[in-house]
């Protein structure tokens, strides 16, 4: 495995994780650099969710290094915590918009507990924001129970870029959507992922989503990565994964090819 | 490689480096909005092409400093330019978010339309819940025994200790303040109709039905909306099973039931409470207490107890559902409706009370 360099942004470094009695992670290591779009995958239950969770510091692994921009997570004071946890952006499965709270409320939401920004400023951010998720700035005044599943992501990716974060965490970015509606999230991503120079971490089992987005793939498989590498790299190897892949996704090995 | 955000003004010429980012920034805002203001004032080259990073958040707040235009000179590079531009394209409706301009008449009639509006929801549940009744006593084999069971012991057998609690210390406390001034007019052997009638008659049911409309009530309503919000009472409806029998009668008859047993159990522990205290206090022995009270205190009283426990259980348990299917989809509304849902039963079985009083103003009070 490679080391780190000031070009990490996510290093992983002998994680272990327990649930109970039941083990999901063991020795686990991942570095990702600057400006890679990693896609976590394995199967249900192989601890996905869990890693990305690591990362966000909402849970502490039972024992190994979480660091983000080469900072581990556990040495940090809890203040010291929150502000780095600023710096990157986090999707949720199901969006977990507040409900009581407007889209323009919602994405307005971190920017006001910076209580730094002024009205005007944070009105014409969220505007900004509204527009990079190709959403009209009259959505902004709907409630979260009124938009479709589609829109519901968007708003939740547009909140998740308010702090313009380095890193961006998505889980499951595209499950609940149609085919259209998912092709054309990705291409969203994809574009703000090259224009915001971001580092993208993401969850998924869609294996279209897998194909137009993700410069690497990293295989979570026996309670560590299997293997991690560029899509071309990981799709060579002969591994339970890679199969999978060459049957399901016809269109992967034609761009692995190319 | 990066650094804080810095401004370097010049005659003529403003040159920024640094990392222009809303991190950076916020630490150093106050300052350089400062030096962003002398700068802003006069036409000058803008520099930006050595900044290390430009977000959109300071490209805002670059654009406001010119003034929402481009300034007359700007050296910048391809990234900031275009980030710059996206910023430059955004327009900002006058209103984004909803105004809620009520004038008089909205603020008078908004309250009122709601009050109709929950009145006839109230109405509607109460009367799915007679059809109901009548669909059950035809078909009694669908009736659902497991959740009405399940109800009864959730509102009723866990809500026995505290039942206890409450009446045994409320008991010991009318008992001591009576007490006190019975001794003074030599009247100490009152305390036994004092007691008997107002905890079995009043305090027992009242009591009650505060403390179940706040534990169960609340309860209901916060159940009910929840499966509203993550769409449990739709999926019901879609296995074609009907919501009002299966969700909601089992809850309202639940308490219908269990109420008045908590009453009777309630005023049991709160006589219990005002014997040993009058025992203590007047030296009144229980066992003198305890046939008196036979005396004292006819039977119709009891009945009235547990008459009211049977309408307030049923009111508690009616207007929780009543608000937990009013329950729309998002926290703000779920709150709302809990507490709507505890104040109204509160108020109303309060309001009950005093029908019942004026009712019953005739009954099982011994005439002197």
């Amino acid at each position: 495995m490679n080391h780190e360099t000031a070009d990490t942004v996510v290093s992983l470094d002998g994680i272990v994780s327990r649930a109970g009695e039941r083990v999901i992670h063991e020795n686990l290591e991942l570095l990702v650099d600057r400006r890679q779009i990693v896609a976590l995958v394995g199967d249900s239950g192989s601890g996905k969710t869990t890693l990305l969770r690591h990362m966000m510091g909402l849970t502490t692994p039972t024992a190994g290094r979480v660091s983000l921009f080469g900072r581990d997570l556990s040495e940090l004071a809890p203040a010291a915590r929150r502000e780095h946890c600023r710096r990157l952006g986090v999707l949720f499965q199901g969006g977990a918009l507040f409900s009581a709270l407007s889209v323009f409320d919602n994405i307005a939401f971190p920017l006001r507990e910076l209580r730094a920004l002024d009205e005007d400023w944070i009105a014409r951010l969220v505007m900004l924001k509204l527009a990079m998720v190709e959403l009209e700035p009259e959505h902004g005044k709907l409630m979260p129970a009124q938009l479709s599943g589609g829109m519901v992501k968007r708003v939740a990716l547009a909140r998740a870029l308010a702090l313009e974060p380095e890193l961006l965490l998505l889980d499951e970015p595209t499950a609940g959507l149609d085919p259209d509606r998912s092709r054309s999230f990705v291409r969203l991503v994809g574009q703000l992922q090259r224009e915001l120079g971001l580092t993208v971490i993401m969850v998924t089992h869609d294996l279209d989503t897998l194909a137009d987005l993700a410069t690497h793939v990293a295989v979570l498989a026996g309670r560590r990565i299997l293997t991690f590498g560029t899509m071309a790299e990981v799709m060579a190897q002969d591994h339970p994964f890679a199969e999978a892949f060459r049957g399901g996704g016809r269109r992967i090995s034609a761009r692995a090819g190319a | 490689m990066s650094g804080a955000p810095c401004l370097l003004i010049e005659p003529g010429r403003v040159t920024a480096t640094g990392d222009w980012t809303l991190a950076a920034l916020v630490p150093v805002l106050p300052a350089l909005r400062k030096a962003l203001a002398d700068a802003g004032d006069a036409e000058r080259v803008w520099d930006v092409s050595n900044v290390e990073r430009l977000d959109s958040a300071a490209a805002v707040l670059l654009w406001r400093i010119w003034g929402d235009r481009w300034p007359p000179d700007l050296l910048a590079g391809d990234l900031q330019r275009r980030t710059i531009e996206r910023v430059a394209a955004t327009r900002i409706p006058l209103s984004v978010r909803g105004v809620d301009g009520h004038g008089l008449i909205g603020r008078i009639g908004v309250p009122v339309l709601r009050l109709l509006d929950n009145a006839i929801g109230m109405i509607a549940v109460y009367g799915q819940f007679l059809l109901d009744a009548v669909y059950f006593v035809r078909h009694p084999r669908e009736m659902p025994w497991r959740e009405l069971s399940a109800n009864i012991y959730k509102a009723g057998a866990l809500a026995l200790p505290v039942a206890a609690l409450v009446g045994f210390l409320i008991g010991i406390t009318i008992s001591y303040l009576s007490a006190l001034q019975l001794r003074s007019v030599g009247a100490d052997l009152f305390i036994v109709n004092i007691l008997g009638i107002s905890i079995i008659r009043e305090l027992g049911p009242v009591l009650v039905a505060v403390l179940v409309a706040g534990r169960s009530g609340s309860a209901l309503t916060a159940q009910i909306g929840v499966m509203r919000v993550t769409e449990e009472i739709d999926a019901l409806a879609a296995m074609g099973v009907s919501r009002s029998r299966r969700v909601i009668f089992p809850k309202i008859l639940a308490l219908t039931v269990a109420m008045p047993l908590l009453v009777l159990w309630a005023s049991a522990t709160a006589l219990l409470g005002g014997m040993l205290s009058a025992n203590l206090q007047l030296d009144i022995s229980l066992v003198y207490f305890i046939e008196n009270l036979q005396r004292a205190v006819p039977v119709s009283n009891l009945v009235i107890g547990v008459g009211k426990g049977i309408v307030f259980g049923f009111m508690v348990g009616w207007i929780a559902c009543h608000f937990g299917l009013r329950v729309a989809p998002n926290t703000e509304s779920l709150s709302a409706h809990t507490t709507r849902s505890v104040v109204t039963s509160i108020t109303l079985v309060i309001l009950m009370d005093a029908v019942f009083a004026i009712l019953t103003r005739s009954i099982g009070v011994p005439q002197l």
